[in-house]
């Protein structure tokens, strides 16, 4: 086990295992950001830093590394690398030196956004990138651009190169009805990123050709329009919430059916109600962004009743998933604490999406720490329990080895009490009115206790998650070996020797009439 | 008409008479209901917002709270032990399968349609400026609130406004993006170069509210912030009267002002 074999390696568990390190060295860095900032708005007026462009800077840096540098490669690189050849029961992807591409691509972009540290100027322009800010700012925004666009890029690749595999490459009998509703999840996100990521590139594009190239694309003293951008911003980056979204419920369905040894509830609903219905609409509902940003009267309301819509589909999938919960065989191990936590939280950051859906409500929360609560409920806080659920439950397969079940949990439980104590205060003094992205708050000093109990809360989620990944790393080195299938799943995945070797079956595998992925019951 | 009234006759004479007198509650009440509520007009969109918020909280805590408890039932009745060491779940037959996937969808679809229904209603007093207001013009720019009343006034950070009065803030911006956001009044849009937004409340009674900007502007965005001072209409009249004359007494002139594309400056005009 060399390391010139790590980088050049064209195995797609190998590629798969170098984005979950890189991705988990982006959230790392960017909770390391998170805390700085929740310490610095643990009291009124300065606290470690006197300078509020540092926090700015911290702040971009949370927002842009957490997505596109976390969660988006965890999901969409780590999982899926990893799994979907597995699950359909391929030797490798359709195209393994793409892949390798896309995984070099991928630490480029990662070591750009970390160069945020070293450069003079670093960007301070949010991970939103509005301009005219971007483009007037001594911040350097070309380091956003190129971050963005590398990262999309290795994430374009991805998708043709999963596209391809999952058309081609499935095993005798693995049939579409067959396929685990991760590989369907997977393959919806990845239509998303190969539809909606082009836009993201061109407007990030555009910002750094006015700014460093004197275009005036969104310049108005020159016939520019500063809200073409944000639109063009979300058209990407609304659908990208479902890149995101649709990866982790998938990972959930697959921890919750072979956890509780249950068939997926109503199979054909969840796959052409749920990610069917969420690919359609995803690319119509971006406005909601932009609800106070002055957009049309009719665009506002138009998208009001898209956006509303969205609860079908994601509620499609709610009931596919509390529906595999009833008869199942549940037991409560790690990975399942957490595919149970994100059950109930996503339920929490759902049904708090519903109010903002609301242009008129909206009007009244935007921009506040009612949003970043909502959505923190829903990414940082579903999304990132799903992915600590998929590797726990997908741990004995990579490693061969298995984690300590006891410091699972207590990482479980501690993060689990974090996160509610930070994201549930923080949705209370949004609706009072706290505005996000504030260095300092001097005119809100009714909130500054509040402030110091999520600074409280993040302490023990920070403490909850650095248990789990310190677990990863001593599970991985001195673990009990784990067996091929410790969770008794049919899935294909597990059906091959743990760690899989090049290739990933000795023979090719077959599968019987009767199988399924989720076929725990045989009767 | 003879022949009418032979027939109203002939039509009721054998109703009962609670049959009649739920008849005319059934016709009069939604007059009466809706004469009622022409007279208390409700155009103060804040009032209407705190009234919706509460309502989509309250439903969406009865849906989160039901599906929770259904789930933790499921998880509780669910766990492995003995006698259920494997899922033994429903095999759905198709007409089974299309329900579970027709009917929540309808049920979902109606909330969407109950909630937008009730959001649209409220966008649209939030949109419709009463004819009575007066129109404040907003510059925004790093880091100031630079408001021009239609006199030509000029003051900044402080909007200075009567009680009883709409106020309808037309704004633009010198620099980069700002919202105008006045939590106690429940409203907020984005100012901008280049374009032209607008936003209203309704100052009843005197005293001071915050303005907090609530669009990222850079360095000293958490800072940018200003009061909306809402004083009795004769305190309001005696501070203007002393503006006009501080202004009248310098000879500054007001610089013209840029023409910038208007984002439906139509639309406020609209009567209520």
């Amino acid at each position: 086990m060399n390391l010139k074999e790590w980088i050049f390696t064209t195995d797609h568990k190998r590629v798969g295992v170098l984005y979950l390190i890189g991705s988990m060295a982006a959230f790392a860095v960017a909770g390391i950001m998170a805390m700085l900032m929740r310490i610095e708005l643990s009291t009124i007026g300065p606290t470690i830093t006197a300078n509020p462009t540092q926090y700015n800077v911290w702040l971009y840096t949370h927002g842009a590394v957490m997505i596109l540098g976390f969660q988006i490669p965890a999901l969409t690189g780590f999982f899926a690398n990893y799994c979907i050849p597995l699950m359909i029961g391929a030797k490798d992807v359709a195209f393994p030196r793409v892949n390798a591409l896309s995984v070099w691509l991928f630490y480029v972009g990662v070591i750009l956004a970390l160069l945020t540290f070293f450069v003079p100027d670093p960007p301070d322009i949010m991970w939103t990138g509005y301009p005219p800010y971007s483009t007037i700012t001594t911040g350097n925004t070309a380091l956003y651009t190129f971050t963005v666009l590398i990262l999309g890029f290795a994430s374009i690749i991805g998708g043709v190169n999963f596209l391809t595999t999952v058309a081609y490459m499935r095993a005798p009998g693995v049939t579409l009805n067959k396929l685990n509703i991760f590989v369907w999840c997977t393959l919806g996100a990845f239509v998303l990123q190969l539809v909606f990521v082009p836009v993201l590139g061109t407007a990030v594009t555009l910002i750094s050709m006015d700014k460093y190239l004197g275009t005036h694309f969104f310049d108005p003293a020159n016939g520019g329009d500063v809200l073409t951008y944000q639109n063009l911003f979300w058209f990407y980056s609304h659908p990208a919430v479902y890149v995101i979204f649709l990866p982790f419920i998938g990972v959930v369905y697959e921890v919750i059916a072979a956890h509780g040894k249950n068939m997926v509830f109503n199979y054909k609903m969840v796959v052409y109600g749920g990610v069917g219905g969420i690919v359609a609409l995803s690319g119509v509902v971006w406005v909601h962004h932009l609800y106070v940003s002055g957009m049309a009267d009719w665009l506002r309301i138009g998208q009001m009743i898209t956006t509303l819509m969205i609860s079908i589909p994601v509620g499609l999938m709610m009931i596919g998933l509390i529906g595999t919960l009833y008869r199942s065989s549940i037991a409560f191990t790690t990975p399942m604490l957490y595919a149970l936590g994100v059950v109930f939280l996503f339920l929490i950051g759902g049904l708090t999406g519903i109010p903002l859906a609301l242009p008129a409500l909206t009007i009244g929360v935007s921009d506040t720490y009612y949003v970043v609560g909502h959505f923190h409920y829903v990414m940082a806080v579903a999304g990132t329990f799903a992915i600590f659920a998929g590797v726990y439950h997908w741990f004995p397969k990579v490693t061969g080895k298995m984690y300590s079940e006891f410091w699972g949990k207590l990482g479980f439980w501690i993060t689990f009490v974090g996160v509610n104590i930070v994201f549930w205060i923080m949705m209370d003094i949004g609706v009072k009115g706290m505005p996000r992205r504030y260095y300092d708050y001097p005119h809100f000093p009714q909130f500054e206790a509040a402030h110091q109990w999520m600074t409280v809360g993040a302490a023990i989620l920070g403490v909850g998650f650095f248990i789990a990944v310190l677990n990863w790393i001593m599970g991985a080195k001195n673990g009990k070996p784990a067996g091929d299938n410790p969770w008794g799943s049919p899935s294909l995945e597990w059906s091959t020797v743990s760690p899989p070797p090049h290739g990933n079956w000795p023979t090719p595998p077959s599968v019987a009439e009767d199988w399924h992925p989720y076929g725990f019951r045989k009767d | 008409m003879r022949k009418f009234a032979h027939w109203f006759v002939h039509r009721f004479a054998h109703r009962s008479v609670h049959q009649i007198v739920a008849g005319v509650i059934g016709m009069v009440l939604p007059v009466m209901v809706s004469a009622a509520s022409e007279t208390v007009k409700i155009n103060d969109p804040a009032a209407g917002w705190d009234k919706l918020w509460h309502n989509v909280i309250v439903d969406i805590t009865i849906i989160g709270v039901l599906f929770a408890l259904v789930t933790a039932w499921f998880i509780w009745t669910s766990r492995r032990r003995p006698g259920n060491e494997v899922g033994a779940s429903v095999k759905l037959s198709p007409a089974g399968a299309v329900g579970w996937v027709v009917i929540p969808v309808f049920v979902f679809l109606s909330i969407d349609l109950y909630t937008a229904a009730n959001g649209w209603v409220l966008w649209n007093h939030y949109r419709d400026v009463p004819v009575n207001r007066m129109e404040i013009k907003l510059e925004s720019g790093m880091y100031s609130w630079d408001y021009t009343y239609p006199n030509g006034v000029r003051t900044q950070n402080e909007l200075i406004v009567p009680a009883g009065t709409p106020i309808v803030l037309r704004m633009t911006s010198r620099d980069t993006l700002h919202s105008h956001y006045i939590p106690d009044f429940r409203v907020k849009e984005d100012s901008m170069p280049g374009r032209v937004t607008y936003l209203w409340f309704n100052p009843t009674k005197p005293g001071e509210h915050i303005v907090a900007c609530a669009e990222y502007c850079g360095v000293s965005h958490g800072y940018m912030a200003g009061r909306v001072i809402v004083k009795a209409p004769d305190e309001y009249a005696a501070w203007m009267k002393g503006e006009e004359t501080k202004l009248a007494a310098t000879t500054e002139t007001v610089p013209a002002a840029k023409s910038v594309k208007t984002n439906k400056p139509t639309t406020a005009a609209k009567k209520t």
